[in-house]
């Protein structure tokens, strides 16, 4: 066991780990941040993806000792004051979800390929979610969703990701 | 209680209205109750022992050292469960002598494919589970595997050596025996003398649903009801499998399936892992859990499509169509599962599709394989029927020598036919061929891209410009019960649905349709909002739990909305009934002057009104009712579909085929649709742009290989190929509306529509921009090797690599001994 | 998805760590960003018994200028390489396949030195660092050795790196005002590439005066394309001026057979992508 401390939604945890246990396992069975779901094991699928130091990552493919001393914001944590994060509003407005399990990384990339670039053109979109498997909405509405919240200036809202 | 009122303005109509999902505000939020979020007291966990051998006998189990490990409680085998596992059944036998091997959820002595299940462990956590599992020390014996469809037909090595036989059921439908048309036969040979026939064969290839919840199952088995949580998509009738196979009697199982992420068919299963849990929860008496890892999903949870479709399409000279023939090799895997050899059935009425076929003749042999069980997929015998008859008539264009649109509009029914019964003597309510197809032509820009495509071949341009066409119908609405009873289906396709009216004045509805995805919380909302003119907000939708909704048979097959919804309806219309009374007792009137709307009960010729809301606090209170009126203006209704809807559409879509890698890239995809009224049309958005994407899937990346020794080759997201959103585009989608004749709300299943038609209109674009090199093929999915394979087999390359389907004479199916999906680098001949 | 049980430890530095690498040897594998690694621990297609993570190791991380040549801390997570000024200026060749690289999650977690030492031959930096001629700087108990790319690739997933060693670092030749591209051919983008090509070019007057290619997954290692490189010289930055040399792309490579396509088609792919990879670099 390893004692690890961090801070997760704005809130500081601490915890003896097994060093096998991953981030997203850490999350959902440690802290009840069942949010953050595990869709793969090959990491190809993107749903566990949170942001460690601001900064989007696969939650499967990170050791929760390795977060150690880190910074972590989970779908749980984007929204602030009762207020939904921009993205969040946009995939509703855009019908950018069905069945919702890919959501939660879905909209955890997007919000960090908006930090990254608030005026993404549709190729840069695409190519900016390339990690995050959807099987429902053919990403047609994704990616309107995420042109939305480009549009309304999603990085004035929320501030859940680099905050 | 009389109130008297001005009557509010009119509510906007619900239906039609682009709601905002309800659903979501728990989804983007992560507040979400997925199976493997749900945790207990005292809950244990398991792991599964899983075959790496595509048939082999067990020879003997060691669990010794795995139940020394670590908070291990029990490793269990299937000797340990015994008869108390159940048995996963097929629920729709096709034939009275199909030959189906019994199908225990956790065998004892032989598994029948990879990844069958046959010890489990149980820790207290997942991992030391998962640890002491690779403890478990199987001896086996490994026996002789048949994976290849084909020569699984031939029956030289079996899949289940005490059945004598691979072959489970041949069904077969003919018009000619039917009455409903002529004789196949003649029409061909009579095409052969003076007409065109088109022989083909083509290879559906096996596909893995790959919903992106992996299936998980909580089991508790404390207090009177034993409680199951599962990722299933047929929540009441799992209920029904367990109590019917595991000798607990239905009143004492409670089945709940909680926020569900997706199923595409591949959720509507009752599988051993669930029976598993089951017995084990009962056995020791304590909550269980389980939830697979991807790699587990996609071996062992059921996989789709996987046909040889052997196909003869006659028509006369000028391309009027004769007769179609179509002779199919359907694989069931290793067992037959719980719809099972009913998929290739559910497209027998479809390949005739939209045209005017004077004779027609389906049959479709069932083949048992050490492979695992296939069962529905998107679709589910749609879309493999579609895309053979979509293809047959491009080719028939090519023959012809006329457009592949001109081609279709020769062939298919005129709007004024319509109600029209085919071939295959379905009843086409409703639909508008010509109208979707022009509005299609003008959304793709039809004319410009041929002319493009001209300036390209012309140019010997690197990249060519393919068109692909496909007018598709389908039969949605599963089903009326006297056609499942026909056709030996073990249940009916009718569908619940209750209103409860609250003391508070809001509304739940009680729908035995599962949601996993497809917005019924939203939909059935609008629906009851319009018809009880009640605030859309006011409604609530209770699904998914058998204790609450206690009757249905779920979500699948583009059902709910047409039959669901339906009975819903029903159950709506019933509410108001019961309220009259009421109504007319507190406006002091007679029930026969009362009258309903906007949600306001009045007195004819009045200003006299109650609401609705008014009405049922008052049936709460009952302080005041007429003599002899329940207190209650709740209702319920089961409604059964008179018949199928069939909604169509025209799809067309334009690849760019780059002729020196083989690459192909989607350049536009515009479609058409005819889904009758729509309730929401942001819904009906998603609906069809998920179902192109896995359509165009079909077409262009997956396929589910196993190798020679039965090891699925694609058995991760590394090689299983999903799309992403890079490799997809945007999509133009429009619809023309003819309502359904076969329901009050007029609407058409969608759920599907977009993954049947999509599939054929990229392989005839693929196909279209690289004929001019020879090619009439290309097999599925159309992986750049093979489209480059394919342009290069008539230039000096090897002739066994030819794209072109040489044409067959009438020798045996089985004759033909080529492998299917042995290896994707075969090259581009079926 | 729950790997075996392991140990861990995450030194500071690299003294600390090739002490624990001393210590624990053959059972410790060591992780640099583990985007690679932690897939197939999850798999158990691998049980160390203890991980090493060089994640704390500050002074691993990051880019400077050296002179003729700049320096990439093996630590330096994949984003970070990409937009660095120096590695734009001077080796415009990477970020352009650092782009192409899984995904932005993984280029986050993800490290230069940690991908290089991985070694998967359909890895998408080798080639680059190859054609451009990279050294690798190999610190072990005795000290610090330097690598030259030709030797640092031996074989599938095995480099130069010896057991009880650590990558520290990567000196990158400096290219500058040459032209990059990297041509990746792929089903779906989340692919490792069924063939890619590394080029870089250097132009003088209008025509093709160095180049340098490099091939990703058409053998054990990335190839280098010597015979193209030669053929290049003096050639028209055009499909017709590099065709000819182009051609030349697949000699002396051994590709694999897959699901992605035959040995035939891949060598087939190295022709015409290396055709794509030149003429884009050099502006075409």
């Amino acid at each position: 066991m390893t004692r690890i401390h961090l801070t997760v939604d704005g809130a500081s945890v601490a915890d003896d780990v097994e060093p096998r246990m991953l981030l997203v396992q850490y999350l959902r069975e440690k802290l009840g941040k069942t949010g953050t779901v595990i869709g793969c094991d090959t990491s190809n699928c993107g749903a566990c993806t949170v942001h460690l130091d601001g900064r989007s990552v696969k939650s499967c493919n990170v050791l929760a000792v390795q977060a150690d001393g880190a910074e972590v914001t989970t779908i749980e944590g984007l929204s602030k004051n009762g207020s939904l994060h921009q993205v969040q509003e946009s995939f509703r407005e855009c019908h950018g979800l069905q069945c919702g399990f890919c959501t939660p990384g879905m909209i955890m990339q997007s919000v960090d390929l908006l930090n990254e670039n608030p005026n993404p053109s549709e190729e840069e979109i695409r190519l900016g979610l390339e990690g995050n498997l959807c099987r429902c909405t053919g990403y047609h509405n994704i990616v309107k969703a995420v042109q939305h919240a480009a549009a309304q200036g999603s990085s004035t809202v929320g501030q859940g990701a680099q905050a | 209680m009389t109130a008297v009122q001005d009557a509010p303005a009119a509510p906007q109509k619900e239906i039609g209205r682009d709601r905002r999902r309800k659903e979501d505000q728990r989804l983007i939020t992560g507040r979400t109750r997925w199976t493997d979020n749900i945790t207990l007291p005292g809950m244990l966990h398991l792991a599964m022992v899983r075959s790496p051998h595509a048939h082999a006998r067990i020879v003997s189990i060691d669990t010794a050292e795995a139940k020394t490990s670590t908070n291990v409680v029990d490793v269990l085998t299937g000797a340990d469960l015994g008869e108390g596992q159940g048995v996963n059944i097929n629920a729709w036998p096709i034939t009275p002598d199909q030959v189906t091997p019994t199908h225990v959820p956790m065998p004892s002595d032989r598994v029948a494919c990879a990844g069958e299940i046959v010890a489990c462990v149980v820790a207290r956590s997942a991992a030391e589970a998962r640890d002491a599992a690779e403890l478990v020390d199987v001896e086996w014996e490994v026996l002789p595997a048949v994976l290849d469809l084909k020569k699984a037909a031939a029956d030289e090595v079996l899949a289940h050596p005490d059945l004598g036989t691979n072959k489970s059921a041949y069904w077969k439908f003919d018009s000619e025996e039917a009455g409903t048309g002529g004789n196949v036969d003649e029409a061909i040979a009579k095409a052969r003398t003076d007409g065109i026939v088109i022989e083909r064969e083509y290879r559906q290839q096996r596909l893995i649903p790959a919903f992106m919840e992996p299936r998980s199952v909580v089991v508790d088995p404390t207090g009177e009801q034993i409680t199951m949580w599962s990722a299933t998509q047929i929540p009441h009738i799992l209920r029904f499998a367990l109590a019917a196979t595991t000798g607990v009697p239905e009143s004492k199982i409670r089945v709940i399936a909680p926020d569900v992420g997706g199923g595409f068919g591949g959720k509507l299963q009752t599988t051993p892992e669930e029976f598993i849990a089951w017995a084990v929860a009962r056995r020791l008496g304590k909550p269980i859990k389980y939830t697979e890892t991807r790699s587990e999903s996609l071996v062992s949870g059921h996989h789709g499509r996987d046909q040889w479709q052997r196909l003869t399409l006659a028509a006369e000279k000028d391309g009027t169509v004769t007769g179609l023939k179509v002779d199919l090799l359907a694989d069931l895997g290793a067992y037959v599962a719980i719809v099972g050899g009913g998929v290739p059935v559910l497209g027998a009425f479809m390949f005739n599709s939209i045209y005017k076929f004077p004779a027609y003749q389906f049959g479709v042999q069932t083949v048992l394989t050490n492979s695992t069980w296939t069962d529905a997929y998107r679709g589910a015998g749609r879309p493999e029927a579609t895309y053979a008859i979509e293809r047959l008539m491009d080719e028939l264009a090519v023959e012809v020598g006329v457009d592949p649109i001109a081609i279709r509009e020769k062939n298919w029914i005129n709007a004024d036919e319509f109600p029209f019964t085919t071939v295959a003597g379905m009843e086409y309510d409703s639909g508008d061929y010509a109208a979707a197809t022009a509005r299609a032509k003008e959304m793709l820009g039809y004319d410009e891209l041929r002319a493009e495509q001209k300036r390209r071949r012309e140019s010997n341009d690197p990249v060519q410009l393919g068109i692909g066409v496909s007018t598709f119908t389908e039969m949605c609405g599963l089903a009326p019960s006297r056609v499942l009873g026909s056709l030996d289906y073990g249940a009916g396709g009718w569908e619940h649905a209750s209103v409860r009216m609250l003391a508070t004045g809001k509304v739940e509805i009680v729908t035995g349709a599962s949601a996993h995805g497809q917005g019924h919380e939203t939909a059935f909302s609008q629906i009851v909002a319009d018809r009880l003119g009640v605030a859309f907000e006011d409604v609530e939708v209770l699904h998914g739990d058998t204790q609450i909704s206690h009757k249905g048979l779920d979500t699948y097959g583009s059902r709910s909305l047409v039959v669901g919804g339906e009975a819903l309806v029903k159950a709506t219309d019933k509410v108001i009934e019961r309220a009259k009374p009421i109504a007319a007792h507190m406006l002091e009137a007679s029930a026969d002057d009362i009258e309903f709307s906007g949600g306001r009960f009045s007195v004819r010729g009045t200003d006299q009104g109650v609401a609705i809301a008014e009405v049922a606090m008052a049936a709460f209170a009952a302080h005041d009712l007429p003599d002899g009126v329940e207190p209650s203006i709740d209702s319920e209704a089961t409604y059964d579909p008179v018949n199928f809807n069939f909604p169509h559409g025209t799809h067309l879509c334009a690849v760019e085929v780059d002729t020196e890698t083989g690459g192909v890239k989607m350049r536009k995809y515009a479609c058409c649709d005819d889904i009758g009224n729509i309730i929401n049309p942001l819904i009906v958005s998603g609906q069809v742009h998920g179902g192109l994407v896995q359509g165009i899937a079909q077409a262009l990346w997956e396929e589910a290989l196993f190798d020679e020794s039965g090891t699925l080759v694609t058995g991760s997201f590394v090689d299983y190929l999903l799309p992403t959103s890079a490799d997809t585009i945007s999509f133009d989608i429009d619809h023309t509306t003819s309502p359904s004749l076969t329901n009050t709300l007029g609407t058409k299943g969608v759920g599907e529509a977009g993954t049947i038609a999509s599939t054929p209109a990229v392989v005839n674009a693929v196909v279209d921009a690289i004929r001019h090199f020879g090619v009439n093929d290309v097999r599925m999915p159309c992986t750049p090797e093979r489209v480059w394979k394919a342009i290069h087999a008539n230039d000096g390359g090897d002739p066994t690599e030819r794209a072109a389907m040489p044409h067959f004479g009438d020798e045996d199916v089985a004759g033909n001994q080529e492998t299917p999906g042995a290896s994707s680098t075969e090259g581009a001949g079926a | 998805m729950i790997p075996t049980a392991f140990d861990y430890l995450a030194p500071t530095t690299v003294e600390e760590a090739l002490s624990a690498l001393a210590q624990h040897g053959d059972d410790a594998k060591i992780m640099a960003g583990g985007q690679s690694l932690l897939p197939v621990l999850r798999m158990r297609l691998n049980a160390p018994e203890m991980v090493i993570d060089l994640g704390r190791i500050d002074s691993l991380r990051g880019v400077r200028d050296d002179g003729d040549a700049i320096v990439i801390g093996a630590m330096t997570p994949h984003f970070e390489v990409a937009k660095d000024p120096l590695v734009t200026e001077h080796a415009a060749l990477i970020p352009k396949a650092i782009e192409h690289l899984a995904d932005a999650q993984v280029r986050h977690r993800g490290t230069f030195g940690g991908a290089l030492a991985h070694a998967d031959p359909a890895g998408d930096l080798g080639a680059p660092a190859l054609a451009l001629g990279a050294q690798f700087v190999i610190a072990g108990s005795g000290g610090t050795r330097t690598v030259g790319a030709d030797e640092f690739f031996v074989d599938l997933f095995e480099t130069a790196i010896g057991e009880d060693e650590i990558l520290t670092e990567v000196r990158v030749p400096k290219h500058t005002g040459w032209g990059a591209h990297y041509e990746k051919f792929v089903r779906v983008v989340h692919q490792w590439p069924i063939v890619a090509v590394a080029a870089a070019v250097r132009m003088d007057g209008g025509s093709i005066a160095e180049a340098r290619v490099g091939l990703t997954n058409m053998g054990s290692t990335p190839i280098r394309a010597r015979a193209v490189e030669a053929a290049l010289v003096g050639a028209a930055p055009t499909d017709d001026g590099v065709r000819a040399a182009a051609e030349q792309a697949a000699e002396g490579t051994n590709p694999p057979s897959d699901l992605n396509g035959d040995a035939d088609y891949r060598r087939h792919l190295a022709r015409v992508l290396t055709r794509r990879a030149v003429v884009a670099a050099a502006g075409g």
